[in-house]
């Protein structure tokens, strides 16, 4: 039967990086699986269900543009679309970073009776969150049809790519504190505090160009932090040059940001998932 | 023929820590090292599987046969050594692991499924078989957390066989549920073995393995001791578990490498007679008499003689043991022939069939004779009490306070 996985399996302190991209590439159904499993047992008897997934960046809409356009006065005209498309990036790296890193932990009674490629769970989690990111993207489309905003179609084909890259970093990043917080509890609390100062690294309540302004010719050390140029693009492709307060670079400059961190990001997935095959052996003992 | 499973040299070192430091500070305050112990818990372990047999592994509490049985499985990696495995895997370590208990039966099942390796297309095909065998027609539909405990693992159970695996571990599962249910487990497991495929139980349940396999093998503290005939791997596992037991040893059943006693022979027992209250009835009901003897025989006279008796449950769980002279009995001088009755006023014990071992031997311990296990009796409680003694449970209701 062809169907059916597993034919030999060789099971020693190490095993190649090939091989187990092949058996998380074979555990593809159980990764759509919890994924959906997550999503159900989260909305499992709440009236509301889905919708509490687009209240809570409705929310965080309301907050921070009461926050940073009324009261301090961002001078970004028509912030919610700003602030949106910018929010819509961070909350899926957020969200997916966080799940996952309390993943393998919260699967111990899995992790200790069966075998499966245990990657899956912090990719699955990373799934759900990319779930939820779709959800949000309806109220961004809702918001930009109440402004009647025009989005810069020739930027749309760059969004893909640019969510590729940050899903690729974030995996790389959840596969390495899901498989390090099975040792060290404190790893998901020290996620929690080191996302706080990182949203406000990435420009999404406030502009790029205020930045950079301050930084002139350092500013790409700004530009390091990968989530950076996802927000950016998805600001340009989604916001526009609708505001001269905003940024606009050419084409390309957005284009070479994507690609150096979807480059990058690869490197470090393989990386990562070296760690986590060396880390692996010993999780049902720490569990 | 060829081997399904092939275990080389595997070898699993746990470390076991006195204080668990899983904290950044914790661990800074002890520059990082944590004061451990290593635990050998397999020791250079070869094995091999041939395709198509039923291979018992057993081995006390922490001799490290389940650990085995995960390093197959997958769950753990061995520290040193290798474990090929051939052909699809099922583990049946704890059933209905990883249901949530807020979806329902059928999602369960599906993700269940995918868990263990299966796709939709072909969890579709045998959904209904699966649902039959659980006997879940009814609830399927019903979220998990409603099931009681039985219905639980019959989904469990029911989910894992039909996964159509190659390889089936088992880890003492067989002994849950009710006793319908246990016996259909049986049945697959038969039906399975009928069909060829690689069966590996873990058990202490000497029984089941004389039952069920057709190989076995036995492990004590982390090395594999024997392997071969069931029958043969059984006896000396049980001769290694005794010689553990300290009460055993202090019974005088201490009878590891029994047949090198240098008084080997010099008495002999000639028979053990099982006698029930009434002889064409061929059990015992609690709270009925019962009584052993023990015939013996010496060509020489023999001063020195103590005889033990050790009791094993149905499942060769160590019930009772207890020898001649701690009961206060002097045989005297065994010459020729004698017989030495042991009699129980009222049977304690509920349902089941019961190994009777006994031994003769010196007061210092050396085995003259052993029969371990030659002779069982059986017990037929009528109540619905369950378990394997009979306690004297009165039920008093009074006013609450």
């Amino acid at each position: 039967m062809t169907d059916l996985p597993l034919s030999t399996r060789t099971i020693t302190p190490r095993g190649h990086l090939g091989t187990r991209v092949r058996d998380i590439f074979r555990y593809r159904e159980l990764l759509v699986n919890l994924v959906r499993k997550d999503l159900k047992v989260r909305y499992k008897s709440s009236v509301l269900g889905f919708l509490w997934s687009l209240l809570n960046p409705a929310m965080l809409l309301v907050v921070y543009y009461f926050v940073f356009s009324v009261l301090l006065g961002s001078g970004i005209p028509r912030f919610p679309i700003y602030l949106l498309s910018g929010l819509l990036v961070w909350n899926l790296f957020n969200v997916g970073l966080l799940s996952a890193t309390n993943s393998v932990v919260g699967n111990a009674g899995i992790v200790n009776k069966v075998w499966f490629p245990r990657e899956v769970l912090p990719l699955s989690a990373i799934g759900a969150a990319l779930v939820h990111f779709f959800l949000q993207s309806i109220v961004m489309v809702l918001a930009l049809l109440a402004f009647r905003h025009p989005v810069e179609w020739r930027f749309l084909p760059l969004l893909p790519i640019a969510l590729i890259a940050l899903l690729l970093f974030c995996a790389a990043l959840s596969l390495f504190t899901a498989a390090a917080n099975v040792y060290l509890r404190d790893m998901q609390h020290f996620v929690e505090i080191a996302l706080l100062p990182w949203f406000f690294c990435s420009p999404i309540v406030y502009s790029y160009d205020l930045i950079a302004s301050k930084l002139g010719r350092f500013s790409w050390l700004y530009l390091l932090n990968p989530v950076t140029p996802v927000v950016l693009v998805f600001q340009r492709a989604i916001y526009g040059d609708y505001s001269s307060v905003v940024h606009s670079f050419p084409y390309w400059w957005y284009a070479r940001n994507v690609a150096i961190v979807l480059v990058a990001s690869l490197g470090l997935v393989a990386l990562s998932l070296g760690v986590f095959r060396r880390l692996e052996g010993n999780f049902t003992e720490e569990l | 023929m060829a081997a399904a499973v092939e275990i080389e040299n595997v070898s699993k070192v746990f470390k076991i820590y006195r204080e668990k430091y899983t904290s950044v500070k914790e661990r800074a305050i002890h520059f990082g090292r944590v004061p451990h112990e290593e635990f050998r818990a397999l020791d250079d372990v070869s094995l091999r599987i041939e395709a198509g047999t039923t291979m018992g592994l057993l081995g006390h509490n922490g001799s490290g046969k389940s650990t085995l049985l995960k390093c197959v499985a997958g769950i753990l990696q061995p520290t040193n050594g290798t474990v090929r495995t051939v052909g699809r895997l099922a583990a049946l370590l704890e059933l209905g692991a990883g249901f949530q208990p807020d979806l329902t039966g059928r999602e369960n099942v599906y993700l269940n499924a995918s868990i263990l390796g299966l796709k939709k297309g072909f969890v579709d095909r045998v959904f209904d078989e699966i649902v039959a065998f659980a006997e879940l027609e009814r609830f399927i539909d019903t979220p998990v957390k409603h099931y009681s405990s039985g219905m639980y693992i019959r989904l469990g159970f029911a989910t894992a066989v039909h996964v159509d695996p190659e390889i089936l571990l088992v880890d003492e599962v067989l002994a849950v549920g009710d006793e319908s249910f246990q016996r259909k487990c049986l049945d697959k497991v038969r039906t399975f073995q009928a069909e060829g495929r690689t069966i590996v139980v873990v058990t202490h349940a000497a029984d089941l393995v004389r039952q069920m396999c057709d190989r076995a093998a036995a492990l004590d503290h982390g090395r594999l001791v024997i392997e071969g005939d069931p029958n043969d791997v059984i006896r000396e596992f049980r001769e290694r578990l005794m010689s553990g037991v300290t009460s055993a040893a202090e019974v005088g059943l201490d009878v590891a490498r029994s047949e090198l006693s240098p008084l080997w022979g010099k008495v002999k027992i000639d028979e053990v007679e099982i006698r029930y209250p009434e002889a064409d009835r061929h059990n015992v009901r609690p709270g009925e008499p019962l009584s052993f003897d023990v015939h013996l025989s010496a060509e020489e006279p023999v001063s020195d003689v103590v005889i033990g008796i050790a009791v094993y449950g149905p499942m060769g769980q160590y019930i009772y043991g207890t020898n001649s002279s701690l009961k206060g009995a002097d045989l005297g001088t065994v010459s020729g022939r004698k017989r030495v009755r042991f009699e129980l006023g009222n049977v304690p014990l509920l349902d089941g069939t019961y190994g009777l071992t006994v031994g003769a031997h010196t007061i210092g311990g050396l085995v003259y004779d052993h029969w371990e296990q030659k002779r069982r009796f059986e017990v037929a409680a009528g109540g619905r009490d369950e378990g394997l003694v009979a306690l004297p449970i009165e039920v008093v209701v009074g006013e609450g306070d």
